[in-house]
């Protein structure tokens, strides 16, 4: 099957020009015709949230997103979190409390949260835990990652 | 400070945090294939072809196998050798017959993962379907002609049974059940697989649990030399015990990187992990139980039913010999007779889940326990603190083998353990305020459940390591990681004796080019067994460093002594491990040493979990409002970790309690391939839980006095949560199959009978 299409979104910053087939998902674009793979699939029928990133600032499951639908969007994924060798103070958070084990819902997590905590800096709690019921973590039964990210939010509301 | 004990910060997190993991999909090469697997549609059935016309057409198709591409491969074996179970074994692709919806019939290779996926739809597969065995309590059929579906009968026993009945109080007999889970590890199963060109070596990316083990079987069934096989674990997105088996696709990836010369790439979906990768639990238990008036369980007789789904697969018969062994848990029971069915049904094939054996086990355990309660008119903690083992009792032989090994708990004060559970929940208070709010009218329940687990699989395990001039050390182990911490717990334990601190200790484990020999990670064996290795590893190390810092300082060996990564001596005079290492390296010789540990014994652990529900009779949802876990871990490496451990852990069982379950129609048609009917809890339905570690009864059997934790998390959530329910419900023994939906508490509410079990 051969009839592609161009792309051009930007991610992170930088601009992406890619040729997809139109069924191609956004997370299949970004870990195989970006190479990058800090974004996860662990679903792909849109339940795990291991995906999400942001597009346009909302946090999107980008496993139910053809990439073709991202066009002239900026999106942000778990690579443009950190600044160099600084990490945000979600991933300083999530590392302090111990808010992950196997890593693999934590891209999705961070990018969950930075979209919740960048709306909404003074979130309250029942709010964040529902947001936070959106995303599946099979290893840390949840608890470290509802306080990293209340950690990190006071710190993200006072810098 | 020693680093042991130490609540530090992970080692491995920041590539994690920072979105460069290199986890199974991660893996690309230019020129790979991809591999798509055509899987049965239904359960049961002979297959009469494979027509593959239409999806050879489909370009970028490089190849599909069918079992006649793969006939000379043998089955897939067992971990530990075992005759009886060999006619049950799974070949990578089916022939003859299809077992179980979800079985690989065919393998598509195509250049493009959605080509692949695009050429499997087209293939066309034959069978005439067959009637279904999908109930283990019914007389199994044939599974050959001549051969039964019944893999296995266990026995295990121990006292005077026949004594225990006729001199009992009272006969209380129980029919409880365990529903179908499996780890659902959030990263799918995936392998990478290809040739290097410079070593015509086949390197494999993406192993778990037992590299070395799956490293040695698919070279053996591939006909290899070992040397010309490598595995690689790469990051883990979760293993809970299903992950890191050898599995057919594993063997098919291989073989195909090894024929076509090219890399190949193959990564589950998350529908075909839900039906291919092993299913676990799913054992119903007829118990029979002798009581005195006194509450004392005096005699325990059990009929266990294990539903093996369609074959046997790489643990043999872990689960059900452990439900066996651990039935008695940590009480007394004088005499026990347990007998095991394990039976293959057309489900996909099971294996072990965290907490194989011991979730069931301490579930139909403990409802007993409520049982013995509710029938001589005690409470249910002052019968199990009647039952309990005492501490003068330890070390405790039960009298009974499981898997080779003897049974003998090696130390603890459980009746200890439970009153200071008991007063960490400010249990008179708790008690009076459900009273309280019982009263109001809500339905509320607390209950609790008493278990021991089994850790640190022996036998043997080695670590190697070395000191670098830049200060850094290396560890090389045979284990493995499915993401729980190993690299730090590990490097806590040589940083203990060495004073380097972790984050200059580099921890290496699932590579089988750089240790001959691992076990990998199951059984809670990792921190045990991997870390005691280490630990001798780190001491031998320490000696190498003083003797070359006594040539150096011109000192005697018995004046110097290592602390803080500095060999010190008299008056002052020091030279750092660093030095060492380099002066070492210019003598020849790496600064290095190796650390070996062997143990023939398991450890036993022991916990409590306590739960307090409450149920919506409107919805028929039950909440889980405070969940609470003692546990005496002997000696706890890193206790953040260790809480980890223990809370994730109470998530799945907290899922297995209440949502998760695969079921079954008629047909044997699975009804749980998404996570949208398998459900995991999310944040919404896990509480915060309240962790009490303890550190009373250091196991005998390894220096460091460590037991494992990798699985407590789970073991009594089920029986504890049951029983919070029965007492919201104000109806005991009303709950006698998990997990309790909303259908399955519908049905008890209604009926004021018992919860229905469900079909197949
Ligand atoms: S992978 Fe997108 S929601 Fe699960
Ligand atoms: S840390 Fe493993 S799934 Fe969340």
């Amino acid at each position: 099957m051969n009839n592609t299409m161009p792309v051009r979104f930007k991610v992170n910053g930088k601009d992406y020009d890619i040729q997809v087939e139109p069924r191609r998902s956004l997370a299949d674009a970004l870990r195989e015709d970006c190479g990058l793979t800090g974004t996860h699939l662990g679903c792909e029928h849109g339940v795990c949230g291991t995906c999400t990133v942001l597009v346009d600032g909302q946090p999107v499951r980008a496993c139910l997103m053809f990439a073709v639908q991202a066009r002239g969007k900026s999106i942000r994924t778990v690579e443009g979190l950190a600044t160099g060798d600084k990490l945000h103070p979600l991933q300083e958070a999530f590392w302090a409390h111990h808010g992950l084990q196997c890593g693999f819902c934590t891209p999705g997590f961070l990018m969950l949260a930075l979209g919740a905590l960048e709306a909404e800096p003074d979130i309250s709690d029942e709010d964040l835990r529902h947001v936070l019921s959106s995303n599946l973590c099979r290893c840390t039964g949840y608890q470290n990652i509802l306080k990293a990210v209340r950690a990190a939010a006071r710190e993200m509301r006072g810098a | 400070m020693g680093a042991i004990g130490q609540p530090l910060r992970r080692i491995e997190d920041r590539p994690l945090v920072t979105g460069r993991g290199r986890y199974a999909a991660d893996n690309n090469a230019p020129g790979q294939l991809h591999m798509r697997m055509v899987r049965s549609p239904v359960a049961f059935g002979r297959l009469r072809g494979v027509n593959l016309r239409a999806a050879r057409a489909v370009p970028g198709v490089a190849a599909i196998w069918t079992w006649e591409d793969v006939k000379e491969l043998p089955p897939i074996d067992f971990r530990v050798p075992n005759r009886e179970l060999e006619p049950f074994r799974q070949s990578v692709l089916a022939h003859n017959y299809v077992r179980y919806v979800g079985e690989p019939v065919a393998a598509v290779f195509a250049d493009d993962a959605y080509a692949a996926e695009d050429a499997a739809e087209l293939v066309e597969v034959d069978i005439d379907e067959l009637a279904p065995y999908l109930d283990p309590t019914m007389e199994p059929p044939e599974f050959m002609p001549g051969t039964r579906a019944e893999a296995a009968v266990l026995r295990k026993a121990c006292g005077d049974i026949d004594a225990a009945f006729s001199g009992a109080h009272a006969v209380i007999e129980l029919d409880l059940a365990v529903g179908r889970h499996t780890g659902t590890p959030l990263e799918t199963r995936g392998v990478f697989a290809r040739v290097d060109p410079a070593s015509g070596t086949l390197v494999v990316e993406g192993a778990a649990k037992a590299p070395h083990f799956n490293c040695k079987a698919i070279a053996g069934m591939m006909d290899l030399p070992l040397e010309m096989v490598r595995f690689h674990e790469g990051h883990v997105g979760g293993g809970f015990g299903i992950r890191g088996d050898v599995y057919p696709e594993d063997v098919l990836v291989c073989l195909c990187a090894w024929r076509l010369k090219r890399p190949v790439k193959w990564t589950e979906d998350r529908h075909e992990h839900l039906v291919a990768a092993n299913h676990s639990r799913d054992q119903r238990f007829r118990l029979r139980a002798a009581v005195g008036a006194d509450g004392m369980l005096l005699g325990l007789d059990a009929v266990i039913f294990s539903d093996q789904g369609a074959y046997a697969r790489t643990p043999g018969l872990t689960a059900p010999d452990m439900a066996c062994a651990m039935l008695p848990g940590p009480y007394l029971v004088p005499a026990y007779r347990a007998v095991a069915h394990v039976r293959l049904t057309n489900k996909t094939p099971a294996g072990t889940y965290r907490s194989p054996g011991r979730y069931e086990s301490t579930f139909a355990r403990e409802r007993l326990m409520d049982a013995i309660a509710a029938r001589t008119g005690l409470d249910g903690i002052e019968v199990r603190r009647r039952n309990l083992i005492p501490k003068s009792r330890m070390p405790f032989g039960r009298g009974i083998i499981s898997l080779g090994v003897s049974i003998e708990y090696d130390s603890g004060d459980y009746a200890g353990l439970l009153e200071r559970l008991l007063a960490s929940i400010e249990y008179p208070a708790l008690r009076a305020d459900l009273s309280r709010r019982k009263a109001a009218g809500e339905r509320v329940g607390f209950g609790l459940a008493c278990f021991v687990e089994k850790t640190g699989r022996g036998p043997a395990d080695r670590a190697l390591i070395e000191a670098r001039p830049d200060g850094s050390v290396e560890i090389v182990t045979g284990a493995a990681s499915g993401g729980q911490g190993v690299e730090t717990a590990m490097a806590q334990i040589a940083s203990d004796v060495l004073g380097v601190p972790i984050e200059r200790i580099n921890v290496v484990h699932g590579q089988t080019d750089r240790i001959d020999a691992g076990l990998g990670a199951f059984a809670s064996r990792v921190t045990v067994m991997t870390g005691c290795a280490v630990h001798a590893a780190a001491e031998a190390l320490r000696s190498k460093a003083i003797e070359t810092a006594a040539a150096a300082l011109a000192v005697a060996p018995d004046k110097l002594r290592l602390s803080q990564a500095v060999v010190h001596g008299p008056n002052g005079a020091s030279v750092s491990l660093a030095d060492v290492a380099a002066r070492s390296l210019a003598g020849g010789a790496p600064l290095a040493a190796e650390g070996r540990f062997r143990s023939d014994h398991m450890t036993y652990p022991y916990g409590i979990h306590a739960a307090v529900v409450r149920v919506d009779t409107g919805t028929c949802g039950v909440h889980v409002e405070r969940f609470a876990i003692a546990y005496d871990i002997g000696r706890a490496v890193n206790p953040m970790l260790v809480e980890g451990q223990l809370v994730g852990g109470a998530a799945q069982g907290l899922g297995g309690a209440l949502y998760e379950e695969f079921v079954y129609d008629e047909a044997g048609q699975p009804q749980a391939t998404t996570f949208a009917d398998y459900l995991i809890p999310t944040l919404a339905e896990v509480p915060p839980v309240q962790t009490l570690i303890t550190e009373d009864a250091p196991s005998l059997h390894n220096p460091l006095g460590i037991k494992g934790v990798g699985e407590a998390g789970l073991t009594g959530a089920g029986a504890a949560i049951a029983a919070a329910i029965d007492d919201a419900l104000e109806r005991p023994g009303a709950v006698t199959r998990l997990p309790v939906t909303p259908m399955r508490l519908h049905a008890l509410l209604n009926d004021g009978g018992r919860i229905i079990p469900a079909t197949g």
